[in-house]
């Protein structure tokens, strides 16, 4: 049985662990001061060695992202924190932020340090008030203490830190859409190459890392590197945060080493609902293709999500029991991807609708058995066809529920609807709360 | 409503956070909703007025996010998450039997002008499911029992707290300024965390058998 680690969550259950006077503490803000002495390049090199991939889904390294940030350029450089967590099922950057605001700000002062950035920006939805409250009034409490403004610490560092409040776009979290929404555009990815670490914000050099990826730096330079590396894999270092939710016992977030498997989670969060089995899960949200009971000892870390045909992705992992209808699920997510397709590009565009269409008549029992192979068609046209990643995002659900559960769709067309009670599945069935 | 010299004085306040203007686009659009309550046309006019652009450039802002609104929204607008986690824990049903119970389409308000509800996309609380927003405020673990009790609250002008939130309920319109980037003072309010946060913390001190 693995352990759990907490590290971000380590002092979550104090009632003061938002405020700046409960984060110092806890050894809050001692990070900035030893970096603060350290080259610039020895921080880039230190969370290279640590082995830190990002934590918003792709798993680049972090350090190798910060180190593409051109130096002596005379530019200005930016970096920009993506706290546009929307991925359906994803909660964790959100917790953590009402929880501990100041760790991501201790992060970013130092990631801005290492890339020589003067100018940081934090760009959070929008529908998240009290959480923005918190990370305001954080941004605010770091400036009186002389952590953010001129010449931090007396070691002349100079930082400006905003908080950008997004107004309701899944795909502003890709992240060349989120550098259009902060120039103040409508938030619609850019054609790559350039990257942002050659012209992002501004068309200026800039690092865009996830909350938890930068909120995990602190540690790394308090601890080091090798602590950091010792957690986790042969490729997927150190502790990450998984977020349970769905029909378990017990839903919420587990901090642990790189590599734990569902099997354990599942265990901890008390099991899967009392007379129930697991039929399906996303192992790090709906753009990742679904797993089923056959991957419960999967390690969950970047090689081994991979390795089972998914990816790691957000490490949302959503747990559906044999209640549950995976064609009402599956189209449930394809209206979601409709919905939020920025329209730039047509494949995604069009194809989200058409996916659409397709899913209703057979959630319905009114489409026909060659609409699953349709269904695979518009995906295959779909994929690797625009701009950014959403669209395989948009597919990955359809394609694996079809690899999985081709039978259940079948089923639909042979009983003329669904075949499952959608009372059967909700958290209060037979609770007496309607 | 007109703007007001105070109004004109925020904005600016707000132009000037940026390095280039252009990027406060989208929080003068959250201080026109924490204004008027939806952004107006006069709303749209001055943004443009103030960053040097044509209306059409804001409009084409304002109506690719959801959380402008282009008509007026209920003082509590609620949001019921419909995405397929929190639809199958039990959300579909909420939002069907708010919809019957306050007698609303999508999209819809009150006649009292109270309440307002939409179905929404992922809140980033997926561990609270099913779960239902206010003002964007969160309501973890709801019921359709619970969310009926809460808008019948919300019209008789004394909704609940928040379940992590502040000690009260902010209006739509005072939310919209918190989003816009003024600091309300309600921060130090409300749980540091709940429950499912704190879950595997919990078992990790179990785990370890020491106290943190």
């Amino acid at each position: 049985m693995s352990a759990l680690t907490p590290v971000l969550s380590a002092f979550w259950d104090q009632k003061d662990s938002f405020t700046i006077v409960g984060y110092k503490r806890n050894g809050g803000y001692q990070a900035v001061e030893k970096a603060l002495s350290m080259e610039p390049d020895a921080i880039i090199q230190l969370v290279k060695d640590s082995g830190l991939r990002g934590r918003g889904g792709a798993g680049f390294p972090t350090g190798m992202k910060w180190g593409f940030i051109p130096q002596g350029d005379n530019k200005e450089h930016y970096l920009v924190v993506n706290a546009d967590e929307s991925e359906p099922g994803t909660c964790k950057d959100t917790p953590l932020l009402l929880a501990n605001p100041h760790v991501l700000i201790e992060g970013v002062i130092i990631a801005s340090y290492a890339i020589r950035a003067n100018h940081a920006f934090i760009y959070i939805r929008g529908e998240v008030t009290h959480v923005i409250r918190r990370v305001q009034q954080a941004i605010e409490d770091a400036y009186k203490d002389g952590l953010l403004g001129k010449n931090i610490r007396g070691k002349g560092f100079d930082l400006e830190l905003l908080l950008h409040v997004g107004a309701g776009a899944y795909i502003c979290g890709e992240e060349t859409a989120l550098l259009d929404s902060l120039e103040g555009f409508r938030g619609q990815p850019r054609l790559r190459p350039p990257f942002p670490a050659i012209a992002g914000l501004y068309a200026r050099p800039t690092v865009v890392n996830n909350v938890e990826s930068i909120a995990s730096v602190p540690s790394i330079i308090d601890k080091g590197a090798e602590w950091f590396a010792s957690m986790g894999t042969e490729k997927s270092k150190g502790y990450t945060l998984y977020s349970l939710s769905g029909h378990v016992k017990n839903p919420g977030q587990f901090e642990a080493p790189l590599g734990i498997t569902l099997r354990e989670l599942i265990d901890m969060a008390g099991g899967i609902r009392a007379g129930h089995r697991l039929k399906f899960w996303t192992p790090g949200g709906s753009s990742t293709p679904m797993f089923t009971d056959a991957h419960l000892d999967t390690p969950l870390d970047y090689e081994g999500v991979a390795a089972a045909g998914s990816t790691l992705g957000t490490k949302a992992l959503q747990i559906f029991d044999d209640t549950t209808c995976v064609v009402r699920a599956v189209l449930r997510w394809t209206e979601f991807y409709k919905h939020e397709s920025c329209g730039k590009c047509t494949p995604c565009r069009e194809g989200t609708w058409w996916l659409v269409q397709a899913l209703k008549n057979l959630e319905n029992g009114e489409g026909k058995p060659e609409d699953l192979d349709k269904l695979l068609d518009l995906c295959d046209n779909i994929m690797g066809r625009s701009f950014c990643a959403f669209a395989d995002g948009a597919a990955s659900p359809i394609i694996s529920s079809l690899q999985y559960f081709r039978d259940e769709y079948l089923e639909h067309l042979s009983t003329g609807g669904c075949p499952f009670d959608p009372a059967a599945s909700t958290l209060f069935e037979g609770v007496g709360v309607r | 409503m007109p703007f007001t010299e105070a109004h004109f004085d925020a904005m600016s306040k707000i132009i000037a956070r940026y390095p280039r203007s252009r990027s406060a686009i989208m929080p003068l659009l959250h201080y026109v909703q924490s204004i008027d309550g939806y952004v107006t046309e006069e709303g749209i006019e001055t943004i443009a007025e103030k960053l040097n652009l044509e209306t059409a450039e804001v409009n084409a802002v304002a109506t690719f996010y959801t959380q402008y609104k282009r008509k007026p929204v209920g003082q509590y607008h609620v949001g019921v998450c419909t995405n397929t986690l929190c639809a199958i824990m039990g959300g579909d049903e909420i939002y069907k039997s708010l919809l019957e119970h306050l007698e609303i389409e999508n999209d819809g308000v009150t006649n009292d002008g109270k309440v307002s509800v939409e179905h929404i996309e992922c809140n980033a609380a997926c561990d609270y499911a099913p779960v239902v927003m206010a003002n964007w405020e969160f309501y973890d673990n709801q019921t359709p029992a619970s969310a009926k009790n809460l808008v019948d609250a919300m019209r008789q002008g004394n909704p609940p707290a928040p379940t992590r939130g502040p000690n009260r309920l902010v209006s739509w319109k005072e939310a919209s300024a918190v989003l816009a980037g003024f600091n309300d003072g309600l921060a130090g309010e409300g749980l540091q965390a709940g429950e499912p946060t704190l879950l595997g913390l919990k078992i990790a001190k179990g785990q370890s058998g020491e106290k943190r």
